[in-house]
């Protein structure tokens, strides 16, 4: 019966549990490759600037001068090119995404 | 003769997100001419390799595509490559490979939903979209992008896959594979599906040829042309066939997609038994890209070419993208010509154009 050919699909979902997830109140926990957001440690940083130039969309401007270190966490397209070029390991990836912005948000760090 | 009316077809229509603009000439409900104009998303993606430095442009070039997103970086790194003189190590060339395909996977099973969903058949739409879920999941344990790989670089991969995750992806796979299989059948048994495709959109094996058709269009009527048969990558040391079909409807199209997620399963089964170990990656400290190469990737959509031109710089001279909806576009508008407006989604859909990828 190629009308129905559907129906024993449909009827096996209606009756299972559903297929997404009731989010915001349930999140799904992520892999641990997954890339959510980049982290920062200011404590090794020694302004050297290497990861700024390696960012290809230029989300992190670091302060030689100062001793600042800033993120734009809306430009920055988590490639992971800052986590490998820095040799004091200050930077890493984490699981958790960064939460939903409404205006640009920049993090400074010093 | 009477009197055309015309009527004009996206850039925004509700069966379709890409932004495709036809004017339509009809004759009542028949459609006589119909008019492609593109050009809405351009973003310059080819102007920016020659402002970024060549081996940060590898994810510039994955974001030409949100779908096809591996396979434009992959075509990228093989370009620069060659122009470097590098050979991947064996098994960044498998995890490519295995990573190309789970990438064609998502795009049909994202094609089988929306085209679904364009012949009004909801519920096939969402289960079609539930098993992509599957898939979806799996490329972000492996990569830890669920759409953005960013995986592949110059002279390799950039992040290795354990042996256990290796396995795991292995049961996942064979369990979406069964799911897959059910609403394959649905697919090609169920009446509603047959009804608004068989016959449809017919593009006959001579006209498909001289048009200028590549990928699934190309196959649906009946030519074994796939560009994995060059070999690049690990493809020719897995056992495949290209997939034909011989109607060159929209039907015909369908088919070939859905068979070519099966085979896309069991290559990436292929892939994970014969996976060889060793390095992911080959170095090539301080060498710049020289001369100019072309290379040619069979994409889901099917083949797309990239032209690269360098001169010892740190950034390229020119790089050129053609992608396959600029192929298909040719073949479609021969399709249009002579069919009924209601069937005018149905036929675009089944070339599957990516639009705004084509415009880069
Ligand atoms: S590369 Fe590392 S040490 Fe250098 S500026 Fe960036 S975070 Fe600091
Ligand atoms: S992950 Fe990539 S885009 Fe984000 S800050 Fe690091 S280098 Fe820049």
């Amino acid at each position: 019966m190629s009308w129905f050919s559907i129906s024993a699909l449909v009827t096996r979902s209606a009756l299972n549990r559903p297929a997404t997830r009731l989010y915001p109140i349930e999140k799904r926990t992520p892999y641990p490759k997954t890339r959510g957001h980049i982290a920062f440690k200011i404590t090794d940083c020694t302004f050297c600037t290497l990861c700024a130039v390696k960012c290809p969309t230029g989300a992190i401007v670091v302060g030689k001068t100062d001793n600042t270190w800033a993120i734009d966490h809306g430009r920055c397209i988590l490639c992971g090119n800052c986590v490998e070029s820095c040799r004091e390991s200050c930077i890493s990836l984490r699981q958790q995404s960064w939460h939903s912005m409404q205006e640009q948000e920049v993090i400074r760090y010093r | 003769m009477s009197k055309t009316t015309i009527v004009p077809f996206g850039p925004q229509h509700p069966v379709l997100p890409e932004p495709i603009h036809l004017d339509l000439e009809l004759d009542d409900e028949r459609v006589v001419q119909a008019l492609p104009s593109i050009g809405y998303v351009h973003r310059g993606l080819e102007l920016l390799a020659e402002r970024h430095n060549f081996i940060e442009m590898a994810q510039v070039a994955e974001r030409i595509c949100g779908i096809c997103s591996f396979i434009h970086s992959q075509g990228y790194c093989q370009g620069i490559e060659q122009l470097l003189g590098l050979k991947v190590p064996p098994r960044a060339a498998y995890l490519r490979t295995m990573w190309a395909e789970m990438s064609r996977i998502q795009s049909h099973l994202l094609w089988l939903g929306l085209s679904a969903d364009a012949f009004g058949f909801e519920s096939l739409f969402q289960h079609s979209w539930r098993i992509r879920e599957m898939l979806v999941d799996m490329i972000e344990e492996t990569t830890g992008g669920r759409v953005i790989f960013g995986t592949c670089k110059v002279g390799g991969i950039r992040k290795d896959v354990d042996a256990e995750t290796l396995q795991r992806i292995g049961g996942k796979i064979r369990e979406m594979e069964s799911a897959f299989n059910e609403i394959s059948h649905i697919f090609s048994i169920d009446r509603t599906v047959k009804q608004r495709t068989v016959g449809i959109g017919v593009l006959t094996a001579e006209d498909a040829h001289a048009l200028g058709a590549v990928g699934p269009v190309l196959r649906a009527s009946g030519h074994a042309r796939d560009l994995r048969q060059l070999g690049y990558a690990a493809y020719g040391e897995l056992d495949w066939e290209p997939i034909v079909e011989t109607a060159g409807d929209c039907y015909a199209r369908c088919i070939v997609r859905l068979r070519e997620i099966s085979q896309s399963i069991d290559l990436i089964k292929q892939c994970i038994d014969r996976m060889p170990s060793g390095e992911i990656e080959v170095t090539f400290k301080g060498k710049r890209p020289q001369g100019e190469t072309m290379i040619r990737l069979e994409q889901p959509r099917g083949e797309v070419c990239y032209y690269m031109c360098a001169n010892g710089g740190k950034n390229l001279e020119r790089f050129r993208v053609r992608t396959p909806t600029f192929a298909n576009i040719a073949p479609l508008v021969h399709m249009l010509k002579g069919c009924e407006l209601a069937d005018v989604p149905v036929i675009l859909l089944t070339i599957d154009p990516c639009v705004s990828c084509n415009e880069r």
